[in-house]
């Protein structure tokens, strides 16, 4: 397996949807390679800044929704 | 046991849909407050530009209302809300769909013909960040995903923040599973390499 097999089926390796034949080649070349080895964690990190992004209390808090929508909503069903 | 407890979600829903469907007002209003913010963080993340992303939350609202009689109660009212505003929020996107959209090859790693990457990889630290970091962190973060070619920031904000399953996707976007896999697998390419400056640098 090369590097570039490896990058190829990095997102199917983490989710756990690899065939245990491919999943062993894939950990032997982990095992044996620095650059794969850097190239998964920041991988894996990439994933989880991603979805921690939108948890900034200043962005996701029950954010509210301006009054004059509220009511724009309001009356366009009024009218619908 | 103490029989006044607050109403669960589950008989909260239940009486409010109960309310809809009887065409009370105040009960339409209530959804709104109830809902709108949540939902229209949403739209905004999908979107980006506020404006577009209230006409999208107004669209969903309606097609909400005039979908009450489909709400079948097993899932939650936010759950079902939530799909409908992903939705209305798509169809904005394919209607102002601007420019041809910037190809994400440069973001995706090159490889020698030996199959070995051109470039050297450096580990990114752990992070150990205060709050105030933190929160630098993932601004920097949300603008690097706002950098992403549209076609994959959508999959990456739908799998990955919203959450949703990959056949969920791939049903809200008319577009295979296969074709669901191949846009997360380069999207999340792309943010690494996009993500390779701030990470690797500013925080180590």
């Amino acid at each position: 397996m090369t590097c570039q097999q490896l990058i190829e089926f990095l997102t199917e390796y983490i989710e756990g949807q690899l065939p245990l034949s491919q999943r062993a080649a894939f950990e032997l070349h982990l095992a044996l390679c620095g650059q794969c080895r850097a190239y998964l964690h920041n991988f894996r990190t990439t994933i989880e800044a991603a979805q921690n992004a939108f948890d900034d209390p200043t962005v996701a808090t029950p954010a509210s929704i301006p009054e004059e929508l509220v009511q724009a909503i309001l009356r366009a069903r009024r009218s619908n | 046991m103490d029989h006044d407890e607050v109403l669960n979600d589950a008989d909260a829903d239940a009486l409010l849909i109960a309310a809809l469907r009887a065409g009370e007002d105040s009960a339409f209003e209530t959804l709104v407050r109830r809902y709108g913010g949540r939902m229209l963080s949403v739209a905004r993340r999908l979107i980006g530009d506020d404006d577009h992303a209230q006409d999208a939350l107004q669209d969903a609202f309606l097609s909400a209302f005039n979908a009450l009689a489909t709400f079948d109660g097993r899932s939650k009212i936010s759950t079902w809300l939530h799909r409908i505003v992903v939705n209305a929020a798509l169809m904005r996107l394919r209607s102002q769909k601007r420019h041809p959209e910037q190809s994400i090859d440069d973001l995706l790693p090159a490889f020698k013909a030996d199959g070995h990457q051109e470039a050297p990889v450096a580990r990114w630290k752990d992070s150990g960040e205060s709050t105030s970091d933190r929160a630098e962190a993932q601004a920097l973060v949300r603008q690097q995903i706002e950098k992403l070619p549209e076609t994959y920031r959508t999959v990456l904000l739908l799998r990955d923040i919203e959450e949703h399953d990959t056949e969920t996707v791939a049903q809200m976007l008319e577009i295979s599973v296969a074709a669901v896999k191949v846009r997360l697998h380069r999207a999340r390419q792309a943010l690494r390499t996009l993500l390779d400056p701030v990470f690797g640098e500013q925080y180590s």
